[in-house]
């Protein structure tokens, strides 16, 4: 099972990607005619926000590659995707209250229709670790845990339509920059910061895919040598143990 | 298919009409919560939004009482095993399940919105009441659907009544939305405004997603 | 929303993508731990494999360095 294929590609492409992003939201993009040079914080909050998205749904999907095939990777790769969109949607909550209270003077706003359905997705996905960790047997434990990924994942978009339905009667959307409608500059910088958050988010789930999949054959190799006895038993694990 | 459903939930029914265990929770509950809202606000009457929000708010939390019960039974008696056994379709138990909570959400409503019309709200309901049963209906529905799913996820897991909630309310926060925005208006003071039909298109939308989904995933949950 | 000046945007901004810096960097020390772990459970295989051969050769314990 060779999760770290094209690994070195795909790190250098995020490098190349994200600091040519970066260089581009400093020196390039022009400065937002509202919010000043405030608005670059957009750049890095927002891609981060739909990779996580993105990573949220890819979860749901492995999970129901999952249920149909039976194979523990499908699994291992819903976990990581999970796991991985979790740590990302930190980093979305925390800049994204960076900039409201730059902003707009608030460590938080309703009125971020985006913003608020992300809190809600997070709160959600919270719930997966200590779901996985809850079921001992690692089969069903798998099962659970995917069947939760399919119907988180389908969840998220439904749940921003909601979101952004009950916000959008009395506020306006704040979101994104100049009134919805971006100047050529920006929205390369945009697509630049996306690609390139995208291509770390790969680059991280196949790193992590290899990582765990490296400590899961080294055990089994173990067993082979020294026997059950030579092993220190598993100890219950959130994440999948076995492939 | 519909005589095992029929035959579930008939079980399920006389179960609880033996132990009066969920349904009288849940109502007391009701209850209970209006009192602290009362306090809790330090107002004596509540209308349009602030009442709708109120009002669903406690109907989900008492219906979080009824989840956490829903599946237990199965669990400790051996429930699952028994009906695995059997040569039935397996989402007839999903089907049976979601009924049953519908029920008991309705038993509740039955005498928690009088009760809250009576304790908390200000204006009388008029003749908002078809709107709101509408309302009622595809949220209860929405709260069945992803309840009984939730309920069977977090059934076989340790700690049962603290995941499932957890699980639970993110999920139905759309059903929250749609529901208090849908009958804020059927509760405003100046008497009812005109009634926002979109909210229960999105109601419904969600009770087809949730259902179609459930449907297709919950044999998963009942393998081996 | 008036537009902060540069000095009171700054940190702000900089804040930011620290908090981007910081995510992979933690990210990346986990990861270096776990290869740590990896590394040892080699180690420990590639003595168990040497005991192995040298049990299959028939050379006596007594003699393991």
């Amino acid at each position: 099972m060779a999760f770290g294929r094209g690994l070195r590609a795909l790190s250098i492409a995020s490098f190349v990607l994200i600091t040519g992003a970066f260089a581009l939201v400093f020196f390039w993009a022009p400065n937002d005619a509202d919010q000043g040079f405030v608005q670059k914080i957009f750049y890095v909050h927002v891609p981060l926000g739909i990779v996580a998205l993105c990573g949220f749904v890819t979860g749901g999907i492995f999970g129901i590659k999952h249920l149909r095939s039976g194979d523990r990777a499908d699994d291992l790769r819903s976990y990581v995707a999970i796991h991985i969109s979790l740590i990302l949607a930190v980093g979305v909550l925390v800049t994204g209250s960076i900039w409201a209270r730059a902003a707009w003077g608030q460590w938080w706003v309703w009125d971020e229709p985006a913003l608020v359905s992300f809190l809600i997705v997070f709160l959600l996905y919270c719930c997966y670790q200590p779901l996985r960790f809850s079921i001992e047997d690692p089969e069903r434990q798998a099962r659970y845990a995917s069947v939760f990924a399919i119907v988180a994942g389908a969840f998220t978009p439904l749940n921003f339509i909601a979101v952004r339905m009950a916000e959008s009667l009395v506020h306006p959307r704040v979101l994104s920059t100049t009134g919805g409608s971006m100047p050529g500059e920006m929205r390369l910088t945009f697509l630049v910061s996306i690609a390139g958050m995208a291509c770390l988010f790969v680059t991280l789930w196949k790193y992590e895919l290899a990582s765990k999949s490296a400590s899961i054959q080294l055990r089994s190799l173990k067993r082979r040598l020294a026997g059950d006895d030579g092993l220190a038993p598993l100890q219950r694990s959130a994440a999948p143990q076995n492939l | 298919m519909r005589d095992t459903v029929a035959a579930l939930i008939r079980k399920d029914l006389q179960l609880e009409r033996r132990s009066f265990e969920s349904v009288p929770a849940m109502l007391m509950f009701s209850v209970t919560a209006f009192v602290l809202f009362h306090f809790g606000l330090d107002r004596g009457s509540l209308e349009g939004d602030l009442a709708s929000g109120v009002l669903w708010v406690t109907l989900l939390l008492a219906a979080v009482l009824g989840m956490n019960r829903l599946f237990v039974s199965e669990r400790e008696q051996g429930g699952f095993d028994g009906f695995l056994m059997a040569p039935v379709d397996r989402t007839a138990l999903f089907v049976a399940k979601a009924a049953v909570l519908f029920g008991f959400l309705v038993a509740v409503e039955l005498v928690a919105v009088p009760a809250f019309v009576i304790l908390l709200l200000e204006p009388g309901l008029g003749q908002a009441l078809p709107e709101l049963l509408a309302v009622l209906v595809l949220a209860d529905a929405g709260i069945a659907i992803v309840g009984t799913l939730i309920g069977a996820l977090g059934v076989q897991t340790r700690a049962r009544d603290l995941i499932i909630p957890l699980m639970a309310l993110p999920l139905l926060v759309p059903v929250v939305i749609a529901a208090a925005e849908a009958t804020a208006p059927l509760l405003a003071a100046a008497g009812a405004e005109p009634f926002p039909v979109r909210w229960l298109g999105v109601l419904a939308l969600y009770d087809a997603v949730f259902g179609l989904l459930a449907y297709a995933v919950f044999d998963f949950l009942l393998e081996e | 929303m008036p537009a902060l000046p540069l000095d009171d945007a700054g940190p702000y901004v900089a804040a930011a993508y620290l908090v981007f810096l910081g995510l992979i960097l933690v990210y990346v020390a986990i990861m270096a731990t776990k290869l740590g772990r990896i590394e040892r459970e080699i180690t420990d295989i590639t003595e168990l494999v040497e005991r192995r051969d040298r049990e299959r050769a028939g050379v006596p314990e007594e003699e393991r360095v």
